[in-house]
């Protein structure tokens, strides 16, 4: 994929409305007693779509933005949603799963390594919390949840950057298809 | 050209790892007052009214999906309400009936103490089935020959006099309501003094009739009746009666007047509550007054 203003315009409004949209909203929004995490599902999916460097850049920007405006300790979202970036794109580029339900694999682990990454950080920068059943159950109900988000997102994210992706062959049989193209079949 | 790609990654990659570890390092080793903490703050001014702009503008959304939230969060709160509600439901009844139980315990105590029963030796038994009639003539009682009881004594409750013993086993006792037909019991009016006796009236459950008075003239509506503690009249002979004396039956309700003197109906109502027995008494020394009083 090439980097030109287009996708980095594209992918900095959907890393800035994909952040707000986070924090003044799903962040207040309770389900199985937890609040749903975008943000790694908007990492992981970029960096599905788009492959491990843009994946690393946009997690880095994206926990950069969270971390300041959270006024939490900088760096330690950049950190973490780095390597889920660059994670979710060597997926694509080493293992190139074609099923439909790969996304919510991706999104659901992008979530555990989210969540355990940014508590284990939190644990050795010293902010005292007791590791309780608790934390444990919300990191959990939070995979879960985002797990049913996965899919979605990664619609939108796809949406968005669709005009850059590369050309999917199948989806090129298809547009072949219904502008008149002949199908193989017909063909023989 | 692999090598370069794999290398370009790699490098991008470190260097995001490197500056991420380098912002944290610096703005946890800096005060508040550093320039890291300065953009921060800077960043988050700027970035605050789009952050308003837009928390205003998706509050819909957000109340859409917090009414989905309460709505399963007050379904869960039901649900333990409904549990806390028929747990707390049954504790209630639970005590409700201890509570009665004790009323009627103390009404017992003070019955015996003040009443006087207390020479009779009172049993005191819980009732534990009744007769399923609607007008509950019969009901047993948890105490037996093995506890002294025997047929024909008679049974009482704070309010006053109940039935008598009709069967008994070793463990249990049927008790005779005072409303059965086949029940009667020689009476006296308290405040006139006058003698009869009390029995039901055929064909109306709960209703007493207070009967073969010399002067039922003389009996006045509210007045009460107690036992007479003798087999019939005094007049007669003070033949030793089931009941002891002085046990009160009920109130002279309304007073029908006849043709004759004896042609008049006096209908007494219980003064225990027939429908709501749960402890009475057995009497099971009912000559003791009498037997003392022989020389």
């Amino acid at each position: 994929m090439t980097f030109s203003s287009g996708v980095l315009g594209r992918l900095a409004v959907l890393g800035l409305l994909g952040g707000i949209f986070q924090l003044t909203t799903v962040s207040q929004v309770s389900i199985f007693g937890v609040p749903a995490d975008l943000s790694p599902l908007l990492v992981a999916s970029v960096g599905f779509l788009t492959g491990s460097v843009s994946g690393a850049v946009f997690g880095f920007c994206l926990g950069l933005f969270v971390d300041t405006v959270l006024l939490q300790t900088l760096g330690v979202n950049s950190l973490v949603f780095t390597g889920i970036g660059y994670g979710a794109g060597r997926v694509r580029e080493l293992r190139d799963p074609a099923h439909t339900l790969a996304p919510v694999l991706v999104g659901a682990a992008a979530t555990a390594i989210a969540a355990v990454g940014f508590s284990l950080l939190q644990f050795l920068l010293g902010v005292e919390a007791p590791v309780s059943l608790q934390l444990l159950r919300q990191i959990l109900m939070t995979i879960v949840l985002n797990t049913l988000l996965a899919l979605p997102v990664y619609a939108v994210c796809r949406r968005v950057l669709l005009p850059f992706l590369p050309d999917d062959p199948r989806r090129r049989r298809r547009r072949a298809y219904t502008t008149g193209g002949l199908s193989p079949l017909s063909r023989a | 050209m692999h090598d370069k790609v794999v290398r370009r990654r790699r490098a991008v990659l470190a260097a995001l790892v490197v500056l991420s570890l380098f912002l944290l390092t610096a703005y946890f080793g800096e005060s508040s007052g550093g320039p890291l903490h300065a953009v921060q703050r800077t960043t988050m001014e700027v970035v605050a009214p789009i952050q308003e702009g837009a928390n205003r503008a998706l509050k819909p959304f957000r109340d859409l999906f917090g009414w989905f939230g309460d709505t399963l969060d007050a379904k869960e709160e039901r649900d333990k309400l409904r549990a806390e509600r028929d747990a707390l439901g049954k504790e209630l009844a639970e005590v409700t009936v201890q509570k009665r139980e004790l009323e009627q315990l103390k009404g017992l105590e003070e019955i015996n103490s003040a009443g006087g029963l207390a020479a009779y030796e009172p049993v005191t038994a819980r009732v534990i089935a009744r007769s399923p009639s609607s007008w509950y003539q019969t009901f047993q009682i948890n105490k037996g020959s093995s506890d002294g009881v025997r047929v024909d004594q008679p049974v009482v409750n704070s309010a006053g006099l109940v039935g008598k013993v009709k069967e008994v086993s070793d463990g249990n006792a049927l008790v005779m309501l005072l409303t059965d037909p086949e029940f009667g019991v020689s009476a006296r009016s308290l405040e006139s003094g006058e003698p009869g006796s009390v029995h039901p009236a055929v064909g109306a459950a709960g209703d007493l009739r207070f009967e073969l008075v010399p002067n039922a003239k003389e009996v006045r509506r509210g007045e009460r009746i107690i036992t007479a503690g003798t087999s019939t009249s005094a007049r007669v002979s003070d033949l030793e009666s089931l009941y002891p004396r002085a046990i009160p039956i009920g109130t002279v309700k309304r007073i029908e007047a006849g043709e004759g003197e004896l042609d008049r109906v006096i209908h007494v109502e219980p003064a225990a509550d027939l429908h709501s027995l749960d402890l009475v008494e057995v009497l099971i020394e009912p000559g003791a007054d009498l037997r003392a009083q022989a020389p």
